[in-house]
């Protein structure tokens, strides 16, 4: 993208509440962006490191019960919530890169799955603490200051300002030696073992940075919905946190953002034409037809069309090695 | 005690289905190397084809459950025709990633079809519950032990007796040399998924009457499935038979003496230590890991 689209972009996303004033839009592009920090998130595992967690709910609910129950039990307010969201989630990816640092593909899959079943069944069951399936509602508005960030408005520049953090996150570890170990781990293991890239290192890593990231979304969501239930958990979330990093690209730094906006604006938009099982039913047939004809997903895809390289570059369908 | 013993006889019910469950994934798994997230939803045709034919078409318990068997084994082979063969040698991320679609896509499919309410499906048996000393079992749970135990049976003798059972075998071993050999790859795939499927349907209509059937009971068939082949190992059929019956008798204890609520975490729980602890699975020395 040239400079002059970037900051077009970018003078769009700023003033976008004075040009799109009405609500619902505003709140489907709040919830793109809460799933853009999501999908940010999951990206740094399957796109960069190589690995699938679908078990990305987990550390999304971590972060908005954390959020939730501090803000309203101990009635800390947003910012330490916020923090506590990201640090627990964190520790929660530290867990869960520590047990299943050995595993790879589908194990290392069955083992977030695990986990995220297990937080989901405690947080049905601990009712002293969660509240059981009726959920905890009431959650708090965020503060800045003397403002409150009440208005659909302000939790936008907020949600805003937590996708470009996120971004920015992302930019500057993919772009760095760690990165590189990432995508080194990632093309092939053994090599990149050899020439001393520590694998438990990284791959812990990855999976802290990226749980925390899911965190921080977790945490937004509460405090936009004001509600939180198990209902967080639910797998759902991760199966549209992997459609969107697959459809948008995997592996790369806009994908995810696009995939996110994408796959938020269009549910909204068939909403009126389909059911949500209709819709759910399309998502299913959808990952199936993307990874037989765009396995590489969109960015990528029109990156290579732009470049005037029509798709030189060998077109695996193997996405994930 | 007593107790005891009533939670290990409801245990064997349980896991006789988880068994059948586990056979057929770790079948899947074991010989096509595909991560068959959909094994669960064919679990859950399995109970709705039941349901349809012994409430809409009236037919004999029995027959229910074969035309439950024959349409997994029929939408098995359609799905590994379809969608697995064209991706045969792709990566296991892959055809996972392809079947974590199919699984999403069936299950809505099963919601629009039936709704949410849960099922219940008829079955002709009496309700009072056959007492043996301290034990009391509903006969229709005897039916379901007996059927399973024989299609465990039935999958034993196919992979060990027939020509089809020492192909599949041979692919398992080594898929090139078996092909050297003269076996067809592509159907011995093809007959593999349906036979899995098959299996897992035939738990499902094992089970529906058992319990109740709705769309959303295949997410915690397919986990316990996987749960049952990595404590069996990986094409095991010995370890999955095994880990079928202990999973089933860990999660009556579980809910009999910890709390009902996390019955469903003890097979979570053992995926976790299973894969962490001892990778290979209990009883084979396979390797997983790396």
């Amino acid at each position: 993208m040239t400079a002059l689209g970037r900051g077009l972009l970018a003078a769009a996303m700023v003033t976008l509440p004075f040009w799109l004033a009405d609500p619902y839009y505003l709140h489907v592009v709040i919830m793109a962006g809460i799933f853009g920090v999501l999908a940010l998130s999951l990206n740094l595992l399957l796109g960069y490191a190589g690995q699938l967690s679908l078990g990305h709910a987990a550390f999304f609910g971590i972060g908005a019960y954390t959020s939730a129950l501090l803000t309203l039990k101990r009635e800390w307010s947003f910012w330490p919530a916020l923090a506590a969201a990201i640090a627990l989630a964190a520790a929660a990816g530290w867990i869960i890169g520590r047990l299943a640092l050995k595993l790879r593909g589908a194990y290392f899959v069955l083992v977030t799955i695990s986990f995220a079943g297990v937080i989901s069944l405690v947080s049905v069951n601990w009712i002293e603490l969660t509240n059981g399936p009726l959920g905890l509602p009431g959650v708090p508005a965020p503060d800045l200051g003397p403002w409150s960030l009440r208005t659909k408005a302000a939790y936008y520049y907020l949600v805003l300002a937590a996708v470009a953090l996120s971004y920015a996150v992302c930019r500057r570890l993919v772009r760095s030696r760690i990165g590189r170990a990432f995508v080194a781990l990632r093309e092939n293991e053994p090599l990149a073992e050899s020439i001393g890239v520590d694998v438990t290192h990284y791959l812990v890593l990855a999976a802290v940075v990226s749980a925390a990231m899911a965190g921080l979304g977790g945490s937004l969501y509460a405090h936009y919905t004001r509600f939180v239930s198990p209902e967080v958990f639910l797998f759902t979330y991760t199966v549209t946190m992997v459609i969107m990093v697959v459809a948008g690209g995997k592996g790369t730094l806009a994908g995810p953002l696009v995939g996110a906006v994408l796959f938020t604006a269009l549910p909204e938009a068939l909403r009126l034409a389909a059911s949500w099982q209709w819709q759910m039913l399309a998502y299913g047939s959808l990952l199936v037809l993307l990874v037989f004809f765009l396995p590489r997903g969109i960015v990528p895809q029109i990156v290579a069309s732009f470049s005037g390289h029509p798709r030189s570059a060998p077109t695996s369908r193997t996405p994930l090695q | 005690m007593d107790q005891l013993l009533q939670h290990l006889v409801n245990g064997l019910v349980l896991g006789g289905t988880y068994a059948l469950l586990g056979i057929g994934l770790t079948l899947i798994f074991g010989l096509m190397n595909v991560v068959n997230f959909a094994h669960g939803e064919f679990y859950t045709l399995g109970a709705y084809v039941a349901f349809a034919a012994l409430t809409l078409a009236g037919v004999n318990f029995i027959v229910g459950i074969l035309a439950a068997i024959v349409a997994g084994a029929a939408l098995g082979w359609l799905c590994e025709v379809t969608l697995l063969r064209p991706l045969r040698n792709e990566s296991i991320d892959t055809t996972m990633l392809v079947m974590i679609g199919v699984w999403i896509a069936m299950q809505n499919g099963e919601l629009l079809v039936w709704g949410g309410v849960a099922k219940s499906i008829p079955h002709p048996f009496p309700t009072a519950p056959l007492v043996m000393g301290p034990v009391a079992i509903a006969p229709l749970r005897v039916i379901v032990l007996v059927l399973a135990v024989g299609l465990i049976a039935s999958s034993w003798l196919l992979i060990h007796q027939t020509k089809l059972g020492r192909a599949m075998r041979a692919t398992f071993q080594d898929r090139d040399t078996a092909a050297l050999m003269g076996v067809s790859i592509g159907r011995v795939h093809a007959a593999t998924f349906a036979f899995g499927s098959a299996l897992a349907s035939a738990a499902g209509a094992l089970l529906g009457p058992v319990f109740l059937a709705y769309p959303s009971m295949g997410d915690l068939a397919s986990l316990k499935a996987f749960s049952v082949v990595i404590l069996g190992g990986l094409g095991n059929l010995t370890g999955a038979t095994v880990g079928g019956l202990l999973l089933g008798i860990a999660e009556e204890l579980g809910a009999g003496y910890i709390s009902s609520g996390y019955r469903d975490a003890v097979g979570f729980v053992i995926i976790i230590m299973v894969l962490v602890l001892r990778p290979s699975g209990l009883f084979a020395r396979q390797e997983r890991i790396g």
